[in-house]
């Protein structure tokens, strides 16, 4: 038998699984109508099912490079916080989740914060990365909201959050749940200097995270289809003994209930920002420009010297090499990566 | 009956010995009286050795004991003409929040709390104080009182958690736990925060954003129940215990994380024992808190309030 577990077997697997590997890498199956779309016509898409309509979740590149001007913005690097602070484990250390987490998505954490503009209005946005442990809001997340509301006030620019999350961090207990108010405060910061706090929901956004800075947008926009709720479905389920009604917890049917403004595709989301922005910011068209206005490119580029830059285009999909000009700041992981599913 | 929990068997024991004791001799024995006497000092001495060193998952139960005093109990013995506020103008009046205007120590206020009910029908009424939107909603319209008449707004945190339900979801439960956090991080009067059993995870910290946060000794405040956090991160929940011990949910351990400011001491064997006493250490700890709030002008008292919440999250625990 020796022969055939040696020789024959691996062998086999080999030819196996090599001819599993190419389509699956070429074809992707729509989680929701099964639907088979080639790969390059899903990210032409915008990861998008052109049988359904599906909205598959993207990670904060992708989005950051669809929503800014020209796929143009400037991450920042945030704040060092302090790690596993409860020395979290559960069936594993809460460092060996983190050190997985960090080596598969090549970020510190699930937040990503970035400047720009996007249909020629100062934005700043802090996008959730759900790859990164679920996108769940511990320390480092309720950090990055508040140098994203730090960084909206000294750019006189709106701010935009973007989760896509189950919720708080288990692990880091407490001071998770103390995210909650941290992340108010920072939708405070913006509002308090009148600029637009626009919230864009997407696929999570539940417990802690819908139950905070999520749910206090001037403007509330969600994807479609995306599951936003505070409860977990199954949570509920068990609570109440009955099967859920069509739809619960989607995006449309938020909508329904007057907690959404609008539910917008994909497609459309960058112009729709824009759009609310400029209506908000510039009330008379051509004049009244915010006083620090001065030639929006410019000014973003000025702004982006010191800091790491983001790469532009939408096709690159190597990581772009980390910026030199960065090189005073400490925090390292500015390597732009497509880290989405 | 009394309500023991499993960990108190020794105690029960020894309690019931004292009764079964003292029904025997209706002719007065000496010798009996002695002996009862010799058990109560044993009890009361297994009892402090029992709460000195409760573990995590014990204090839970402590915390959740039906016999702790709750939130109505609190009122009725701390503040004098309450008058209880129902509704949240929108949709409905949610039990589960009890609120209300009232003078504490001469001073007029207003008071907000889970109340879990102390019996069948009162649970249900209370919904186990577990609240749904309206409940939120009418604390915030009495947060908005406070604010308008300049009186201490002060808040007694006791649920296992914002209820889960589909009116409740529909309602917009998540809409109206952020804003209850928006509006009292905003408020320009005193705030004053007590866990006095369990602090269910959002729907605690709707009613936890004050310049004080204080908590009993055997209370417990959670990111997550112990039960739920032991499903998700477990896959089962007999690891209850475990989740406990992790989560880092006692007054202790909040201490020591820098997440509240003040622990407030329970009687030997724990908040159902002493009621009365229990109540009034927290009304003396709540006055204390107002005492050092007072002569703090709206500005300032907003702007340490922000900065209470921002520092929050700096240490951990060796």
């Amino acid at each position: 038998m020796n022969w055939i577990t040696n020789y024959v077997r691996p062998k086999l697997q080999a030819l196996v699984s090599s001819k599993n590997e190419v389509p699956d890498n070429l074809w992707e199956k729509c989680p929701a109508c099964e639907h088979m779309v080639f790969h390059r016509e899903l990210e032409e898409q915008l990861r998008v099912c052109p049988n359904c309509g599906h909205h598959m979740r993207i990670g904060p590149t992708t989005r950051m490079k669809l929503l800014f001007d020209e796929g143009k913005y400037t991450r920042i690097s945030l704040p060092e916080t302090i790690q596993d602070p409860l020395k979290f484990r559960d069936r594993e250390r809460y460092t060996e989740r983190l050190k997985k987490a960090r080596s598969k998505t090549g970020e510190q954490d699930a937040i990503q914060v970035a400047h720009g503009t996007i249909g020629g209005q100062k934005a700043v946005t802090a996008i959730f990365d759900f790859s990164f442990m679920g996108g769940s809001m511990g320390v480092a997340v309720g950090e990055g909201l508040l140098a994203a509301a730090k960084l909206a006030v000294e750019k006189d620019a709106a701010l935009i959050t973007i989760p896509s999350s189950g919720g708080a961090r288990m692990q880091e207990g407490i001071l998770s749940l103390m995210q909650l108010p941290r992340s108010v405060i920072a939708v405070e910061m913006v509002k308090e200097k009148n600029l637009p706090y626009i919230v864009l929901l997407t696929d999570p956004t539940t417990g802690g995270v819908s139950a905070s800075f999520a749910m206090l947008g001037d403007i509330q926009i969600a994807e479609p289809g995306a599951v936003i709720g505070f409860a977990g479905a199954r949570v509920i389920e068990e609570t109440i003994r009955e099967t859920l009604p069509p739809g619960f917890q989607r995006a449309e049917y938020l909508l329904e209930h007057g907690m959404l403004d609008m539910v917008v595709p994909r497609n459309e989301l960058q112009e729709t920002l824009g759009r609310t922005l400029k209506l908000l910011r510039e009330p008379l068209l051509g004049e009244a420009l915010p006083a620090s206005g001065k030639g929006k490119k410019a000014a973003s580029k000025a702004a982006a010297s010191d800091e790491a830059k983001g790469s532009s285009t939408a096709e690159s999909e190597k990581p772009a090499a980390k910026d030199e000009k960065s090189g005073k700041k400490p925090a390292k992981p500015e390597a732009e990566r497509v880290t989405e599913q | 009956m009394k309500h023991y929990l499993d960990f108190e068997k020794s105690v029960a024991e020894l309690e019931n010995k004292i009764e079964e004791l003292r029904h025997l001799t209706s002719d007065s024995d000496i010798n009996i009286a002695e002996e009862v006497t010799h058990l109560q000092n044993k009890a009361e001495r297994e009892l402090n050795s029992i709460y000195s060193k409760l573990s995590p998952w014990q204090k839970c139960q402590v915390a959740r004991h039906p016999e702790r005093p709750h939130v109505r109990e609190y009122i009725s013995a701390l503040v004098e003409d309450f008058t209880p506020l129902a509704g949240d103008r929108l949709y409905g009046e949610d039990q589960a929040v009890v609120g209300g205007l009232g003078r504490f120590q001469g001073r007029s206020c207003v008071l907000v709390g889970q109340e879990k009910g102390h019996d069948t029908s009162s649970r249900v009424a209370h919904n186990f104080g577990m609240a749904r939107p309206e409940g939120y909603r009418k604390a915030q319209r009495l947060m908005n009182m406070a604010e308008r008449f300049r009186l201490p707004f002060i808040t007694l945190v006791d649920t296992p958690g914002a209820y889960p339900g589909v009116g409740a979801e529909e309602r917009g439960q998540a809409e109206a736990i952020a804003r209850c956090m928006e509006i009292s991080l905003g408020l320009s009067v005193p705030v004053v925060c007590v866990v006095i059993g369990e602090g269910g995870s959002g729907g605690a910290i709707a009613l936890a954003t004050g310049d004080r946060i204080l908590m009993l000794e055997h209370s417990i405040y959670s990111v997550i129940s112990p039960e739920g956090c032991a499903s998700i991160l477990w896959r089962s929940s007999d690891q209850s215990r475990d989740a406990a011990e992790a989560l880092r949910l006692t007054a202790q351990d909040l201490d020591k994380l820098g997440v509240i400011d003040r622990l407030i001491r329970e009687p030997i064997g724990g908040a159902h024992r002493a009621r009365t006493e229990t109540i009034r250490a927290v009304g003396q700890a709540i006055s204390d808190c107002l005492k050092d709030l007072s002569d703090k002008d709206p500005d300032s008292l907003r702007k340490e309030r922000r900065e209470k919440f921002l520092a929050m999250g700096q240490k951990g625990l060796s």
